[in-house]
């Protein structure tokens, strides 16, 4: 009996507000309805870019998708039959509703006019090729171009902060595809002058050859990073300059705080918190495709095909590849903001 | 020897424009248990001041020459870390804007045990402990609630009562409170005042309360200093100086303060003309542009201090006799009667 009563169940606790029921109150109330809002227009901006790619590839026809299918010395009856069976005789209306039908219903984004293959498993075998891009590259200018961006930042107006600022509006202003050739030229094993690295179409998988992997990607990884780097140097600058010059900043320096604390626990704080908004934007932008990239090097991802089925007319593919892009970028949005709430407390919805 | 004295400071700014001189040859000094007051126009030195006492002011393009003694020790000659030892612990600072004070991505209780353990060997529970004693000590309602509020949470007097928390958990010396109350509505201003002050009556802390409002002066302070285009041009025992004020500049502020005991038709008086650039600081005594009682000498020579009585000195080269008769005429009411600016 003793036993049984000292093993009476304690009393409930009671849970202060603030406490750990407060994170699992925002997800269910105020923020899971504007989750739900965010999705729903996520949904029709979807609608609108695929009719919208849908009209641009029929009003500005590069090449009739039936003639190029049917070869060089086609019949006008072979190129009619054709047209036929890839249902392109039918009224533009009415293509557009088979198409967003199997879309809906089936996640179905159609066949290559080309190779009849299915749109979404090319494009789903060729998300690790453009996610390894992207993942490489975010690293690099992370790594690059935060700390740099700092170093100017407390150091204004020093020769390495005018080096660097220089420097990156260099970056800035050279396109991918001159940079990358540049690479290819300096340092491509089949073309360079010295033979460093693998040159342009030596992609292979990571499950493959993991060190293949690494080295054929680490010049696009850097040529790609380039940009971001310089451009996410220049932000953290600015910001971080901005901040320092807060009145929370005098306060830390007043509470007597080490210059190491305040510019690490005080200024980062604040001034690396749009830097979360740009990644996750960038981050978004370029799982679409990093079609410049993957073209120069001729590595087989998202925007290697995207950049194929413009080349080829084919409007499966180009929808495909248009509409995964914008899933992205609206996803990547949406993280972004949901994120925000956790990183400024300011932030509510 | 006072417990913190400042002695002939010069603050000095590079910038595009040319070099400002914020601080002139600027001299106060504060005793544990009493209040200062520096009173002056935006742009008179009083901010500057006190931020180069913790050394807030030392940049690059920055020069700085006089000294602080705290204690014996100039201030001015100790680096980096000595210094830091002092700021927060010995020697605490209040802001202007409480809201931009603190910071907006850190919850309140966080920023104060930051400032505990930023001196002081102690676990996070001792500091937190401390904290938490130190917001009930200001007045915060429901203080183990606001540990967790971030500052946009809490209203303009509750925030600043935060921020003095924060400066007296450490149980300073001195407490610099840099127009403490101008950020805030008037019926929370004579709140936080009132805060200030029992503070350093039951803790003996010496207070530099800095304002352009000498109505607060009036409440709250022992002392004054009136500051003036970088330089102190009056100071002496409240009462002397509100009472037989001997400094043009000073008959200025008082009168264009309104007040109760005067008659209702009574117009005031602002004083004429803008604060002096501190680029190029006018010549001799600097306010003699917008003074009425200036003469052939004022634009010439840099008036020394003079002793009306003893504790009580003016910069004015007007002769003494002169300086009492107008000083009377102008005088405040008694302490009790002097009517609070808003």
């Amino acid at each position: 009996m003793a036993e049984l009563a000292e093993r009476t169940p304690p009393a409930p606790r009671r849970r202060r507000p603030g406490g750990g029921l407060a994170l699992w109150s925002v997800l269910t109330s105020s923020m899971a309805r504007y989750i739900a809002r965010r999705i729903l227009w996520g949904i029709f901006l979807l609608i609108v870019v695929s009719g919208i790619t849908f009209l641009i590839f029929y009003a500005f026809p590069s090449a009739d998708p039936a003639a190029l299918r049917a070869g060089r010395q086609a019949t006008p009856a072979l190129i009619e039959q054709i047209r036929h069976s890839l249902g392109l005789d039918k009224p533009l209306y009415e293509q557009y509703w088979i198409y967003m039908k199997g879309l809906v219903l089936h996640f179905n984004l159609g066949y290559s006019y080309q190779n009849d293959v299915s749109v979404r498993s090319q494009i789903f075998d060729r998300l690790p090729v453009t996610l390894s891009l992207t993942v490489g590259a975010v690293v690099v200018w992370m790594l690059a171009g935060i700390p740099t961006g700092i170093i100017s930042a407390l150091r204004r107006r020093s020769p390495i902060d005018r080096l660097t600022m220089g420097g990156s509006l260099v970056a800035i202003s050279a396109p991918v595809y001159f940079l990358g050739l540049v690479g290819l030229f300096l340092f491509a094993s089949d073309i360079g002058r010295v033979h460093l690295l693998p040159g342009a179409g030596s992609y292979v998988p990571l499950t493959q050859d993991p060190k293949q992997w690494f080295l054929s990607l680490l010049m696009p990884w850097f040529v790609l990073a380039a940009a971001f780097a310089a451009f996410y140097a220049r932000m953290v600058r600015a910001n971080l300059i901005e901040v320092m010059s807060e009145d929370y900043i005098r306060t830390a320096r007043a509470k007597g705080l080490s210059e190491r604390r305040v510019v690490g626990r005080h200024g980062l704080r604040a001034a690396l918190t749009p830097v979360v908004t740009m990644a996750g934007l960038d981050i978004g932008l370029l799982l679409g495709g990093a079609v410049l990239t993957e073209t120069v090097f001729n590595i087989p991802g998202i925007g290697r095909y995207a950049y194929d089925s413009i080349i080829n007319s084919d409007l499966p593919a180009i929808q495909g590849t248009v509409l995964f892009g914008a899933v992205f970028i609206i996803g990547a949005n949406l993280v972004v903001d949901v994120l925000y709430a956790f990183i400024d407390p300011r932030v509510r919805y | 020897m006072a417990l913190l004295e400042v002695r002939g400071l010069h603050v000095r700014f590079r910038t595009g424009d040319g070099i400002v001189s914020a601080v002139n040859g600027a001299s106060y000094s504060v005793d544990r248990g009493r209040a200062i007051g520096i009173v002056g126009e935006s742009g008179s030195g009083k901010s500057v001041s006190a931020l180069t006492i913790l050394g807030l002011t030392r940049f690059p393009n920055s020069r700085i020459e006089g000294s602080v003694l705290f204690e014996g020790r100039d201030l001015l000659k100790l680096d980096a870390d000595e210094l830091r030892a002092i700021r927060g612990s010995r020697i605490a600072m209040i802001f202007q804007d409480p809201m931009s004070s603190l910071h907006p991505l850190y919850k309140v209780g966080w920023q104060i045990v930051e400032a505990i353990r930023a001196h002081e060997d102690v676990s996070r529970r001792v500091a937190y402990r401390r904290a938490l004693d130190s917001l009930t000590e200001v007045g915060i309602p429901s203080p183990e609630e606001r540990m967790s509020s971030y500052p946009h949470e809490l209203s303009g007097g509750m925030r600043q009562r935060a921020m003095i928390a924060m400066a007296l958990a450490l149980d300073p010396d001195v407490l610099i409170a840099d127009e403490p109350t101008t950020a805030l509505d008037v019926t929370v201003q004579a709140q936080i005042l009132e805060l200030i002050r029992k503070l350093q009556q039951e803790r003996g802390t010496a207070v530099i309360l800095i304002t352009h409002d000498l109505g607060v002066v009036a409440e709250m302070v022992d002392d004054v200093a009136v500051m003036y285009a970088g330089r102190v041009v009056e100071h002496g025992p409240l009462a002397a100086v509100l009472e037989r004020p001997t400094h043009p500049y000073t008959w200025g502020l008082l009168q264009s303060i309104p007040r109760l005991d005067a008659p209702r038709s009574a117009r005031l008086h602002p004083i004429p003309g803008l604060p002096p650039s501190l680029i190029r600081v006018p010549s001799g005594c600097p306010f003699h542009p917008r003074c009425a009682y200036a003469f052939e000498a004022c634009p010439r020579k840099d008036p020394p201090l003079f002793a009306s009585e003893p504790g009580h000195e003016d910069a004015c080269l007007l002769p003494a006799a002169e300086k009492r008769r107008i000083g009377s005429s102008i005088a405040a009411a008694p302490r009790a009667e002097t009517a609070v600016s808003a």
